[in-house]
């Protein structure tokens, strides 16, 4: 779709509300009746393809939470059997136990799609298509085809994976992490059999939708902008998609370089990553190879990857907190320089996850030091949400509940990264339940809290209607005290040693003393899951069924996307694209209590 | 049929709660949205205090419950340095966690929205934002100083008296190898590898290995470093050592190293802890394939008096894999690279 609107849309100032006589948004002039395909299927409109990544997010997410709820039945009650497992699972729960192999297969794909197809398809892919255009004051994306096609590549991921589930030898088993030799022979492990090439073949597919994508958030942002709209007047969610993006884009490829490399070394003989095995009775022929070469191209994304994650909820938090505070964000430009920080260091600090591969400690110091530094900028985001909501008028909506719900675990999660980044700590919880605790807290919890922040407060830009808020409200706080009561504990499962990825703690003396620990976590776990899917119904169901929006603005938000009518068609606006004047958080100024970013400055307007 | 009515059970709930919810919306639209937002505001700013006192005594009452199950004493000199660069960084985070959290909470209660009250503009200050980041930056400083001193400490150079042990990880056990007499580990390959005689690829030829003995279990003497060289015959494993609070991946064709020095014997432990079944255990670390969970080994600490009758009593792999054969011992051939030599010489760690 065309953007030269743009080029003249100075000469109308469209303020708030203005349009909003407009339900349906048929005044764009290229506007042409579009097909059920062209429409819900292969949309190029970014509004679609958003909720098409959210959808499929979601579906990706029941499945892999649902993963996990059985995995942890394991862990609560090693010697029960429930025979309705081996209904859905046949012979991988032979008389109603998971078998060592189908725990590590629940295990890994858990990780898979949570970290990939939910938290970064699903987040990313959902907020960046739908609120770069319309936050910027752009038609579409810079190349809507390549965006169409980043949905269906993602797609195309999305059902290799879920082939693999049902393969004969079972999907990937070695871990979200993959690492070889285990992830390489088939004879070490049945899951690196077929089911890893599919997992292989999935994340290459995955690697090219978050690079066409990726490419195309960049673009949009640096070029798309209506008049106006300086990058310093951008909202914070587009500056952390933007340092999203130049992640994904820069680390991206570097995964798909180790992985074409496993695929070598599991097919054409090859030994990068392998050197003196003896597998399955045999020594096998390959030497001079490096298992730790994988690890740190894997790590050279994976680091990165935790902030592709947390970054958008981290700005989209900072937004919802702001409306919802009705107090300008505190410290905008510290905000976007702690994420430029946040950004730079995501790509220097890749070997903490292997301080304990026998890499040279001198070397280690180094990553101790980076790593530790971007508690940091880290810092500077906390206290400035926390003075952001100081001295505000808060409404606690669902979206600026899951906001405060977010600073909190980003809090506790993020200090433990302090602990972990710090080798000498880590000597000892690497690869235990603190990882676990840690990283599930800071960037599972957290991530989904923002995501959440996200669907409540854009729902009705989505949906044109409101999701229920008692349901919300009810999701929120047993999600909130749910997530502390299952990973608070798992800190001290970590500081006994206690290993992850275990299939059963009880031949172990160390560690067996966690029983009843463990009973009570997987009882949290089925409560929370359930609540999720209370949330899941209460969105399928708003869809259709929830409040009708009656205002272009139901928050009195300040930001382009609620200059847009309530049935926002392809283009976005009807008329011309409005032009800003201001930064995005003029909330409560001078007594107002917020100005759009379409209000010219008066000349009588204090100066911030 | 009790799998249904479970089901049942839960649908119900499900379908009350909707109920309500979708009641309360059109209660709210009765109400008029302002009114609806004000009860709203109360209830859940009433949650978030309510959250904040009771996740804080929440957390001391999680520690009461837990604190006795966690690891106790460190029981390596090494594990000293460990556990007092953790005492240190949870002073630290704990006092950030605990007022954070509470201004987070606090603030959010107090500022909720309420009619005639204002919000504050107020965009940046420079001066306290120099605050919270010279603060963070001073407090991580001495955390990487004090971090950094321990680490280096942990991973230098093994005494020179320190016992050599070799350690290899294979789906899905530990192999461990003593020197012998003569301190020093002959040389292997994995091409020799023979489950039967010679499970880590001992090459006959090589002297040094006729007096190297396998074990099922670890033993080590108390007060006496121990350098353990690490290795893999798969996949990467890892040495976890939880009382000794260190870890080493095992990485087929890079050995690695490391070395403790224990504190305490097996015999203090079990009086130390009061479970008189208590044994150092050596866990399994990472990832390594369907018996991952099962990958143990134990270690003994002992005497010096009681590490060496153990160590008499032991026969060299050599003798138990020529016992079998034919004195003649096999002309096998001339290994092309030699695996142990090579962790000695580049001395990763």
């Amino acid at each position: 779709m065309s953007n030269d609107a743009t080029l003249h849309s100075h000469q109308q100032e469209l303020t708030h509300g203005a349009v909003a006589h407009d339900d349906h948004g048929n005044g764009h002039e290229h506007h042409h009746e579009d097909s059920f395909i062209s429409k819900y299927v292969f949309s190029m409109d970014h509004k679609m393809i958003a909720k098409q990544f959210l959808i499929t997010g979601i579906i990706w997410a029941i499945i892999g939470a649902g993963f996990s709820v059985i995995f942890r039945l394991q862990l609560a009650f090693p010697d029960t059997a429930f025979p309705w497992l081996e209904t859905i699972l046949g012979h991988w729960a032979k008389g109603g136990r998971i078998t060592p192999e189908a725990y590590y297969a629940l295990v890994t794909m858990h990780g898979t799609i949570l970290v990939f197809f939910v938290l970064t398809a699903g987040l990313s892919g959902t907020f960046s298509n739908l609120l770069i255009p319309l936050q910027v004051g752009a038609r579409d994306m810079a190349s809507p085809f390549m965006n169409m096609l980043s949905y269906w590549f993602f797609f195309l991921a999305s059902m290799v994976m879920m082939a693999s589930l049902f393969v004969q030898t079972g999907p990937a088993s070695g871990g979200w992490t993959a690492y070889p030799p285990l992830s390489a022979l088939g004879d070490a492990s049945i899951g690196s059999r077929i089911g890893m090439d599919l997992w292989l073949t999935s994340m290459a597919l995955f690697v090219v939708s978050q690079l066409l994508g990726g490419l195309n958030y960049i673009s949009t942002i640096l070029n798309m902008r209506t008049k106006g709209m300086s990058m310093t007047r951008m909202p914070l969610p587009i500056w952390s998609f933007f340092f999203t993006a130049v992640l994904g884009v820069l680390s991206f490829p570097v995964l798909l370089s180790g992985f074409i490399l496993l695929l070598f070394d599991r097919h054409a003989g090859t030994s990068f990553y392998l050197s003196e095995l003896f597998v399955a009775g045999k020594a096998l022929s390959n030497e001079g190879g490096s298992a730790i070469l994988y690890q740190h191209l894997f790590w050279f994304l994976g680091h990165p990857e935790v902030y592709i994650i947390i970054l958008p909820a981290m700005g989209m938090v900072s937004e919802v907190l702001a409306v919802n505070s009705r107090k300008p964000i505190f410290g905008y430009l510290a905000m976007v320089g702690s994420l430029f920080a946040i950004a730079i260091l995501a790509f220097l600090v890749w070997a903490h996850h292997m301080f304990v591969t026998g890499l040279n400690p001198f070397l280690g110091a180094f990553f101790v030091l980076l790593t530790l530094l971007i508690a940091v900028p880290s810092a500077i985001k906390v206290f400035n949400w926390i003075t952001t909501i100081w001295k505000g008028n808060i409404r606690f909506t669902p979206g600026a509940l899951f906001s405060i719900g977010f600073v909190s675990t980003f809090i506790s999660g993020g200090l433990t990264g302090i602990w972990l980044g710090n080798s000498s700590i880590d000597i000892h919880l690497h690869d235990t339940y603190f990882v676990i605790a840690h990283f599930h807290i800071v960037m599972g919890v957290s991530a989904f809290f923002g995501m959440f922040a996200g669907i409540y407060h854009w729902f009705p830009k989505m949906y044109s209607r409101y999701m229920n808020n008692t349901l919300g409200y009810i999701h929120f706080w047993i999600t909130l005290v749910g997530a502390y009561c299952i990973f608070w504990p798992m800190h001290y499962e970590g500081m006994a040693g206690m290993p992850r990825r275990y299939y059963d703690y009880s031949s172990w003396e160390s560690f067996k003393q966690f029983v009843e620990l463990n009973k009570f976590i997987s009882i949290v776990v089925v409560a929370v899951f359930a609540t999720q899917l209370l949330f899941v119904f209460n969105f399928f169901y708003s869809i259709f069924k929830g409040r009708k929006l009656t205002t272009t603005n139901p928050w009195n938000a300040t930001t382009l996307e609620w200059t847009t009518p309530i049935h926002p068609g392809h283009g976005n606006w009807p008329g011309e694209i409005p032009e800003v004047h201001r930064w995005p958080y003029d909330y409560s100024k001078d007594g107002k209590d917020f100005i759009p970013q379409t209000v010219p400055v008066s000349p009588d307007e204090s100066k911030h | 049929m009790s799998g249904f009515l479970a089901v049942l059970v839960v649908v119900l709930i499900f379908v009350v709660i909707f109920q309500i919810a979708k009641a309360s919306e059109y209660v709210s639209i009765l109400k008029g949205e302002k009114k609806a937002r004000q009860q709203n505001n109360r209830i859940n700013g009433f949650l978030l205090i309510a959250f904040l006192v009771l996740g804080l005594i929440g957390v001391y009452y999680c520690n009461e419950l837990l604190k006795g199950k966690i690891l106790g004493e460190p029981a390596s000199e090494q594990g000293e340095s460990i556990d007092n660069m953790i005492m240190w960084t949870l002073v630290i985070t704990g006092v950030v966690f605990v007022i954070t959290q509470i201004l987070l909470f606090w603030f959010a209660f107090k500022y909720q929205e309420r009619e005639g009250q204002k919000a504050f503009y107020f965009p940046h200050n420079n001066k306290l934002e120099v605050i919270w980041t010279v603060i963070p930056a001073i407090a991580l400083t001495i955390l990487v100083a004090i971090g950094l001193r321990h680490w280096f400490r942990i991973t230098s150079e093994a005494p020179k008296d320190a016992m050599i042990v070799e350690i290899t990880g294979k789906q899905f056990n530990w192999l461990i190898r003593y020197p012998g007499k003569d301190g020093k580990l002959g040389s292997k390959y994995y091409k020799n590898i023979n489950d039967a005689t010679n499970p880590v690829g001992q090459d006959w030829d090589d002297n040094l290995n006729r007096d190297d003995f396998m074990a099922t279990e670890m033993h080590m003497v108390v007060g006496k470093p121990v350098k353990l060289i690490i290795g893999s015959r798969d996949v990467v494993h890892d040495v976890g050592l939880p009382h000794f609070r260190m870890k080493m991946d095992a990485v087929p064709g890079i050995p690695t190293t490391m070395w403790v020095t224990p504190k305490f014997t097996t015999a203090q432990m079990k009086e130390k802890t009061g479970n008189p079944d208590f044994v150092y255990e050596i866990s399994c670390d990472q990832m390594c394939g369907s018996g991952h969970y099962s990958m143990r080994a134990i270690i003994v600490v002992e005497t010096q008096e009681e590490f060496d009758a153990w160590t008499a009593k032991q026969k060299s792999q050599y003798e138990l894999a020529h016992a079998a054969e034919a004195p003649a011992a096999p002309e096998q051939e001339k290994p092309a690279a030699d695996s142990t030599q090579k962790a000695v010489a580049a001395n990763i760690q």
